[in-house]
């Protein structure tokens, strides 16, 4: 299974048990999805539950918002993190803020999809990685399901929660093959996973950065250095303890993370890790990011621009010092 | 509640290794006793207590090195209830409010290690470890990036000092020399000194000490040393500038005139220890105390306070027939006093060409502290001193 076909599963799976479900968007209806991850899901759950929208990210947001507190159970696709500055006034003032600002009479169970990341030449108004950004709102939730285990289970957990949550689905994933358990109910939302472990240096990471992390891990292996990866699959709240138990073993950190370095996810991890676990560094904290440029058009300027398997290997290797 | 702590009993002692107890866990111990034996780079140093209680904890064991300012016993303090102060009071602090000024614990100069010394570029899991091992940094090169010592750095240092014990632990003298080596490079890079020497007629000093002498048994007797080291105490009661310490870039005069004997050890080496209070003690009262501490000196049991108080150093290189001896001042001190042979010269005084006992004392100070004016006033007043010997 892929992990387009995972999401697709684990929406046809809501949609089937809960009739409050619904899913909203551009082109997710009749064309499938701008991913093809609905695709089919019209002709199975009919116009009234598999809803296409105008483009309209504000409208179709808010509409999820104001559905969500008259007790549906909305999922909201927007087609990437770029177009949803659009909704940004309802997510943050509304979405993050109403159950707050009610004294709880109000809740908002709204679930968004969003695709996310750069390396498919959509050029810079389709291919940042502005997760970072609202891992900064309190009152949402916000997740990175980097592997087609996570991809179904964790939108299956994401409708159990009471507020509003964000998956980002890094739209480079979307090919990628993977296996789902599909009698698992739901993911537990709040823990990081140790993806592989390691002595030696934490390669702390998420969404579409994994791989990269795992590759890198790979080579470092063969040059001896043992990393252990880290998937935080949590952006908001981050599971700090799994980043500071692994720093406790390894001494040394790099963070990957495809969104610009500057006032970052990866900014946030370096500022918990000295203020943690500063006496268990050996090294400051290693940044491996994106180039602080809009994602470049032509093909070899958004690979260099892109974070790389070469950086993160020679991140670790630099802050790394061998005896003999 | 007191704190004894590892004192620091050298201008550059980090560490010392204690050898013993000399009391245990409830034993009553009086201020100014002697708690334990330490070893120092120079010596085993009888180390005296600051506070008077009852001894409740014992925190190191005998054969432990410990970093200087390690906590390594408690003491319950009398008519003090345990726990009622939160904040240990430093020991030196219940000395009485006069005249005794200067303790250990300010004249003690910062390690390079502390404040005031280059800092050390080490990873903070390093230095944990580091001090866990009990290795110190300054010892270890570092090989991360920009030469930062990292864990591994200090894993290969330790496994060194294992692979190789008598390497990372040279003899004594050896120690000491590199002891003497960093404390003399320090002074003469960092102090500016400036050098003035007097000729100082001993013919009177030594005609009273011949008279004195003949009232006194062969063990009594007073040597003529003993009545420059005197002069000398007296001489900076008018110059107090010269008995001072530099520490963190300020001057500090002392109350008290620690006078410190530069004796040589016959291992090699030398080591420096104080007559305390040199300006008050009568001229039989210093001779014993000379004497004891020379005979102490080499047999390797002085205590913690004459390491730690001298207040200005006085060297007489006389008996290996040196005429002039210009010093290398021991910091944190600012001058360094030093004297010849006493040799006999004509002597030119009121148109009288007469042959005399002179000898030349020269002043080694800290112009930071001091300038040539007050110097030689210091000599000149020495001198004074020396030609009225009944009043010493």
């Amino acid at each position: 299974m892929t992990y387009r076909e995972a999401v697709r599963a684990a929406l046809r799976k809501a949609l089937r048990s809960d009739p409050a479900v619904f899913l909203m968007g551009e082109d997710v209806g009749r064309y499938g999805g701008a991913f093809a991850v609905s695709l089919g899901l019209l002709a199975e759950f009919g116009p009234e539950r598999i809803r296409d929208t105008p483009l309209s990210e504000s409208a179709f947001v808010g509409a999820g918002i104001g559905a969500a507190l008259n007790g549906m159970r909305p999922i909201v696709e927007i087609m990437t993190v770029n177009f949803s500055m659009l909704a940004m006034d309802q997510i943050l003032n509304n979405a993050a803020t109403l159950r707050h600002m009610s004294g709880g009479q109000l809740k908002v169970p709204l679930v968004v999809r969003v695709a996310t990341g750069g390396g498919r030449q959509m050029a810079a108004q389709h291919s940042h990685s502005l997760e970072g950004w609202y891992a900064h709102i309190p009152g949402i939730t916000v997740l990175a399901p980097a592997t087609v285990a996570d991809a179904y289970g964790m939108l299956l957990a994401a409708l159990r929660e009471p507020d509003p949550v964000f998956l980002f689905e890094h739209a480079t994933l979307y090919p990628l093959e993977g296996e789902v358990d599909e009698t698992q109910e739901a993911n537990d939302i709040r823990r990081a996973v140790v993806r592989r472990s390691g002595s030696d240096v934490t390669l702390i990471t998420y969404g579409g950065t994994l791989g990269k992390a795992m590759q890198a891990a790979d080579v470092l292996h063969r040059e001896g250095i043992s990393a252990e990866v880290i998937d935080l699959r949590a952006l908001r709240p981050l599971d700090t303890q799994t980043i500071l138990d692994s720093i406790a073993k390894t001494h040394h950190a790099v963070v990957i993370d495809e969104a610009w370095r500057t006032g970052s996810l990866a900014a946030e991890i370096s500022a918990q890790v000295m203020e943690n676990a500063f006496d268990d560094l050996d090294a400051p904290v290693a940044r491996v990011c994106s180039a602080e440029v809009p994602m470049p058009y032509a093909k070899h300027l958004e690979a260099a621009a892109l974070p790389k398997v070469e950086e993160i290997v020679s991140a670790a290797k630099e802050m790394i010092s061998r005896h003999g | 509640m007191a704190e004894f702590v590892m004192p620091q009993l050298g201008a550059d002692m980090t560490s010392g290794k204690l050898l013993r107890w000399r009391k245990n866990v409830g034993d009553r111990i009086q201020r100014g006793e002697i708690i334990a034996d330490v070893e120092t780079d120079k010596a085993d140093i009888e180390v005296e207590v600051f506070a008077t209680g009852i001894i409740e904890r014992l925190l190191v064991r005998p054969e432990e090195r410990v970093p200087i300012g390690t906590v390594m016993a408690i003491i319950q303090e009398e008519g003090k209830l345990p726990g009622v102060e939160a904040l240990p009071i430093p020991a030196m602090t219940e000395v009485p409010a006069a005249p005794k000024i200067p303790t250990p614990a300010v004249l003690a100069p910062p390690s390079s290690a502390e404040v005031g010394g280059p800092r050390v570029h080490i990873s903070p899991v390093a230095r944990k470890l580091a001090a866990d091992l009990g290795i110190d940094p300054v010892s270890v090169s570092g090989t991360g990036p920009g030469g930062r010592i990292t864990m591994a750095d200090i894993e290969q240092a330790a496994r060194a000092r294992k692979a190789a014990p008598a390497e990372a632990m040279p003899d004594r003298a050896a120690r000491m020399r590199q002891i003497i080596a960093a404390a003399m490079a320090r002074s003469k890079r960092e102090i500016p000194h400036y050098y003035l020497s007097t000729t100082i007629d001993m013919s009177r000093a030594l005609a009273w000490l011949r008279q004195e002498n003949l009232k006194r048994s062969v063990e009594q007797r007073i040597v003529y040393g003993v009545l420059l080291l005197k002069a000398v105490a007296l001489a900076l009661c008018e110059i107090p500038e010269l008995n001072s310490i530099w520490s963190n870039g300020k001057v500090m005069q002392c109350t008290d005139v620690n006078v410190g004997v530069a004796i040589s050890l016959r291992g090699g080496g030398l080591v420096a220890p104080a007559l305390h209070n040199t300006d008050r003690l009568t001229i039989d009262d210093l001779m014993k105390s000379f004497s004891d501490l020379i005979q102490r000196a080499r047999a390797g049991s002085l205590r913690s306070s004459e390491l730690s108080d001298p207040t200005i150093t006085v060297t007489s290189l006389g008996e290996q027939g040196v005429e002039a001896v210009f010093g290398i001042i021991y910091p944190p001190q600012v001058a360094l006093v030093g004297f010849g042979k006493v040799t006999e010269r004509p002597w030119s005084s009121d148109g009288q060409v007469s042959s005399r006992p002179v000898i030349t004392a020269t002043l080694s100070a800290d112009h930071r502290v001091s300038d040539g004016h007050r110097g030689g006033l210091f000599l000149s007043a020495v001198d004074l001193k020396l030609q009225e010997p009944e009043k010493l």
